[in-house]
Parts: C-alpha cells; structure tokens; sequence
C-alpha cells in the first residue's frame, strides 16, 4: 500500500498551529516515515499534487478568494481535519463580526481599494463538511501526534471533549474560582491544554473554545455573583473562539 | 493498651517514627491557597493554625490565631488520588519478533501510612474496597496501595459549613478502621494530642512514640470536642426514604431546575472520595508501541455513556440525575451502602454551589406536598 499523502493549508491565522507540527520534534521524523508530507509551505517548498489524503487546515475564511480556495481543498481532500481556533470558531479575527471591517480598512491601509475582504471571519464548517475539529489557540502537540495516529491506524482519536476542570482535578490544582473567586472558563472550555493557566493562578481563558454541553450562561451568572461586569464577561467570551456558538450566544445578551 | 496523650514533639517523633519504619507518609499541608495531601516529614508541614471558610462553590483558608495542627476541615483533594490515582498505566505492549508482548508495569512496593485521615475519609476507603478489592475482581494498583496501608486517623473537632457526615454515619467521631486516632485536646494554652490504637500494629507504634497515659479529664474533654463538633454541624441529609424517592422520581422537575445550573463539568465526581469511573485507553506511538492507561472519568461527561458514538444520557438532567440516584440510592444496590459519606466536597468544590443536600430537601418537599 502506498504511503498516504499529507497537506496542510493556511487561511487567516498566525502560524501557531501549523508550526506545532514541526514543534513535534521528538516525534517529527516518525510522522514523516509514516505518512508523506506533500504540501507544507511552512516546511518546504516541493509541492506534490493533489489529491490529499489528510489535509490539515489551519485559518478562518476571511476574503472572498479563500472562500472559493476552501471548496478547492475539500474536493482534493478525502479527510479534512481544522487545527485551532481561528479554523474551528473563526478566530479572534471573529471580533471582525460585531463591527464594520471597511471602518477597519480605512483606518488601517493607505489604499483600502486595494483590500478585499469579507465582512466576517468564519470556521472553516461554516465553508464545508469537517471530519474532525482540533481545538486550541494554539493545538496541542500532543493531540496532534495523536490525531495523526488515529488516522493512520483507522481509529477514533483519543481526544476528550469534557471541560478543563477535569485536567485540573488530575493535576491537582485547588479550583482557583472556588478558592479565590478568580473568573474562570474552566468549566465550559474544552479541555486539551492540561490545564496550565490555572495552575500558575490565572482563570482559564477559553482557548480551546466550548466543551460538549457547555453551560455557558449558569457560569455567566455565578460570574456576576463574583463581581464581574457585564463588558469584562464579553470580553472574556469574546477571544479566541468569540464567533464559537455557545460563546457568541452569551456575549451577545450581556453585551 | 490505655489512650495516651503527647505533645506536638511526639506527634513529630511519631511522623519520623513512619518513614523510618519504611513508610511514605502523606498528610495534609498547605498549597496554591488549600489543604490538600502530599508528603510530609514533619508538623510543621502541617496546616499550622489554620482553618477555612467553605460554602457552596467557595472556599478560602483562614488564619485560626492558633496554632493548631488539625483546625482545618477536609480540602479540594482525597486519599483517592493515591489508591486510585488520575492516571495510572496498565499495560506496556509491543512487538517483537512477529508477536505481540505484553507487560504489567510494577506496582508500588513502599507502604504508605495516611496522617490525619478523617473519619468521612475512612469511610470513603472502606466504599472504594468493596469497589475495587471485594467487588470480584481485585484491582492491582488499588490493592497494591491498599496492602500494609497505615491509617493515622483524626477526630474532627471542627467542621464546615459544607460538612454533613453526621446525616451520612461516618463522623465526626473514627470509629474503626484505623490504626491510630488523634484527638487534639487544647488545654490551657498547652495543646495536647490524645492518642488511640485500634489495632496491634497502632499500638507498638505509639508504644515506640511514648507518651503519658491520659488523664479521665482529657478523655472527657476528648469526647465533648467531638461531641459538639457533630452538635454545631451546619448541613444535613435526611436519608429516610431517600432510596425510594430518587429511584419512583426519575422525571421530576427538580432535575430539569438543577440542570439549569449545572455546567456537566465534572468537578463533584473528580472532587468525591467514593467516585470511581474511569475511562481506558491506548496510547500508541507511531513506531508500534502502545500504553494502556487508566484515567479518572465522570458520569457527566457525554462519552461516557456513549454506545455506539451516541451518548445514552445526553441531557444535563439525566447525567445530574445518574450521578446522584447511583450515590444515594442504587449504590445500596450495587455496594450494599450508600455511595455518600457527607464530607461535602462536592458541594465546596462545585463551581456554581450545587447542593446535594438542597436538591434532596427540594425533591422531599415538593414530593410530600
């Protein structure tokens, strides 16, 4: 059996995310025994065609040619995998979405005409069918390589979906809401990053968007109890995954 | 052998005595902002002169103006975590030569003596035996754990806000299962500490300690400290009944109300002392190797009873309800006790304050009506 082929696509996004790939390291040159990396700009500039067995897509959609590019990708595509947040929730380019993004251009471009652009920033499922979401802001390396190994042996990945309070019960940290009324997303965030903000006291800050049945307006009401304005509760949902639907649906009645 | 008392010196020399005796002591300290238990050396890793402040979905340490060793009530973390630890690798499997190999990795060999375990706590133990140890199946890790266990108990002479184990049996008082139980007697500005042996091994070790046998003033002193410790408990359970409400109840609407409020986050079920789900999975490498690991799971979470890739128990209510109905009431089935031993932790540590003991008062009272 030929070895599968691997691409890996950008659309607006920073990098981060395509760049845990080759942060893999350890496990890099195993990952490249096993699967062929056909498109990866970031890594290389052979390019081997289409079609891809496993294409990575990393970005929002944001302008109208990424927008027929998408569709392009998922045809040559037999399973098409999001990493991160901008590719899963639109981003914290989403901001883009609660304004007028021409006011944006004019202040920010000498020419604006030269600028063509979407009024929104949108995940990648809002485009086309997704096989698999992979969250954070920026991905695991290690749900990645997990991913990866999933796909090559036919499995589901092992990718838990419950909230981030569950990394912090098996790292035993004290809850940081509980013991010191620290605002924390822990509870209807995804988890995934192990928990490290709230380990070194910090509330979670959501990167990796929504957990499964996140009840995103009881946290939003226990938050008011602690002392939390309205704008700073929207501004804590509106980050990295602000366009993620149970997010965006809170912000938006407190906002 | 007659109870003993001995100052803060001999509860120092009895931790020293432990690790010299070949045991990993573990007691209770403080750390990020709460009690919780790690290893211990001396007294003064202890919770000196502290207390704390517990409500549902609050907690905050307390300086006591003492100097208290055991003034503090139980903290975010439970013994669990060492018999039945977050993670734990099960098996090791490669290949080799064509064949696929096996292996367990080793488990502990080191006994582990547990200082300052409340009488809820040792409740919770003897639950998760009957879990792990006497259910038909033994578990290696648990049992491992388990073997040569040294349990150093402690009479709560204060409670929290969120404590009930008076409703649940299990305190404020030890009453068995311990080897040895502390009960810290302050007495004109002197704090002394009462010590009892419930089993041989208990008593050679305060034998080893020393101390001067206690006067019939401390032990009374003892037993009323305790005694008003269960008087002034805040929180109750009513559990008459309770069995039969949770399980002629399944659709009341007092599980849609406090699905409103609960985030499926899981914290009760990692928080519990007696909870024991847990998930298994492979972690496979891309060269071919694979590590069977156990890890901590929750009823509440949507894979966990999903059949199929289809969650079984996909609303909120329902998961609230499985939890709940299988502590207080099918656990009698399963286990023969309840699953609940009133130590309140899921009531401190719930981020939102969901009481389990409110969701009960609510569902008799609108139930009776």
């Amino acid at each position: 059996m030929s070895r599968r082929k691997l691409a890996v696509w950008k659309f607006a996004s920073c990098d981060g995310c395509q760049l845990t790939l080759l942060d893999c390291e350890d496990e890099l040159l195993s990952i490249a025994g096993a699967i062929d990396i056909a498109y990866f700009p970031e890594a290389s500039t052979t390019e081997v065609e289409g079609p891809y067995d496993l294409s990575l897509v990393e970005g929002s959609i944001t302008t109208p040619h990424d927008a027929e590019r998408i569709q392009t990708i998922r045809e040559q595509s037999t399973t098409l995998v999001t990493i991160g947040a901008c590719a899963t929730a639109g981003g914290i380019q989403a901001l883009r979405n609660w304004a007028d993004v021409r006011e944006f251009t004019s202040i920010v471009y000498a020419e604006p005409s030269f600028i063509s652009t979407l009024d929104t920033s949108t995940a990648i499922s809002e485009h086309v069918d997704v096989d698999f979401e992979l969250r954070g802001c920026p991905i695991s390396k290690a749900q990645l390589v997990e991913l990866i190994n999933a796909y090559l042996n036919d499995r589901r990945p092992y990718i838990p979906a419950h909230s981030v309070c569950m990394e912090c019960k098996a790292r035993g940290t004290p809850c940081i809401m509980v013991r010191d009324g620290v605002p924390c997303l822990g509870p209807v965030t995804h988890a995934g990053c192990g928990a490290i903000c709230p380990a070194y006291d910090r509330g979670c800050y959501g990167c990796f968007g929504p957990s499964e049945s996140a009840n995103v307006e009881a946290l939003a009401q226990w938050w008011k109890g602690l002392g939390v304005e309205d704008l700073d509760l929207v501004r804590a949902l509106r980050t990295f995954n602000a366009y993620a639907p149970e997010f965006k649906e809170v912000s938006d009645r407190y906002a | 052998m007659d109870p003993q008392t001995v100052d803060r010196h001999g509860l120092d020399r009895l931790i020293t005595h432990l690790a010299e005796s070949g045991f990993e002591v573990i007691g209770p300290t403080v750390r990020d902002g709460a009690v919780i238990y790690d290893h211990i050396s001396s007294t003064s890793d202890l919770p000196v002169g502290q207390g704390d402040a517990q409500e549902g979905g609050q907690y905050r340490l307390v300086n006591r103006g003492d100097s208290a060793l055991f003034g503090y009530n139980l903290g975010p973390t439970s013994w669990k975590q060492y018999l039945f630890p977050p993670k734990t690798e099960l098996l090791h499997i490669r290949r080799s030569n064509g064949d696929l190999v096996i292996e367990e990795p080793p488990t502990r060999t080191r006994p582990m003596a547990f200082f300052g375990i409340r009488g809820c706590e040792l409740a919770a133990i003897s639950i998760q035996d009957k879990v792990f140890l006497d259910s038909g199946y033994v578990d290696r890790t648990y049992a491992s754990g388990r073997k040569d266990l040294l349990l150093v108990a402690v009479n709560c002479t204060t409670s929290a806000a969120t404590c009930f184990c008076t409703s649940m049996g299990t305190g404020p008082k030890c009453e068995s299962g311990y080897d040895i139980v502390i009960t810290e007697l302050v007495d004109d500005g002197e704090t002394r500490y009462l010590v009892a042996a419930d089993t041989e091994r208990g008593e050679s070790i305060i034998t080893a300690v020393g101390g001067s046998p206690a006067k019939d003033e401390q032990l009374a002193n003892a037993e009323s400290a305790v005694q008003s410790t269960a008087a002034d408990m805040i929180r109750s359970m009513d559990t008459d009944g309770i069995y039969d409400l949770l399980i002629e109840n399944p659709d009341h609407p007092r599980w849609e109300q406090v699905a409103e409020r609960c985030l499926t986050c899981g914290n009760c079920t990692q928080a519990c002392p007696t909870c024991f789900c847990s998930d298994v999975a492979d972690r496979v490498t891309l060269d071919g190797t694979a590590i069977r690991e156990r890890r901590w799971d929750s009823c509440f979470g949507l894979d966990f009873s999903a059949l199929n890739r289809e969650p079984v128990r996909e609303s909120t209510s329902s998961r609230y309800r499985q939890w709940m109905t299988h502590k207080l009431a099918t656990w009698h089935d399963q286990f023969g006790s309840s699953g609940c031993v009133g130590c309140g932790r899921c009531i401190t540590w719930c981020p939102v304050g969901i009481d389990i003991t409110e969701e009960i008062v609510a569902m008799k009272e609108t139930v009776s009506t």
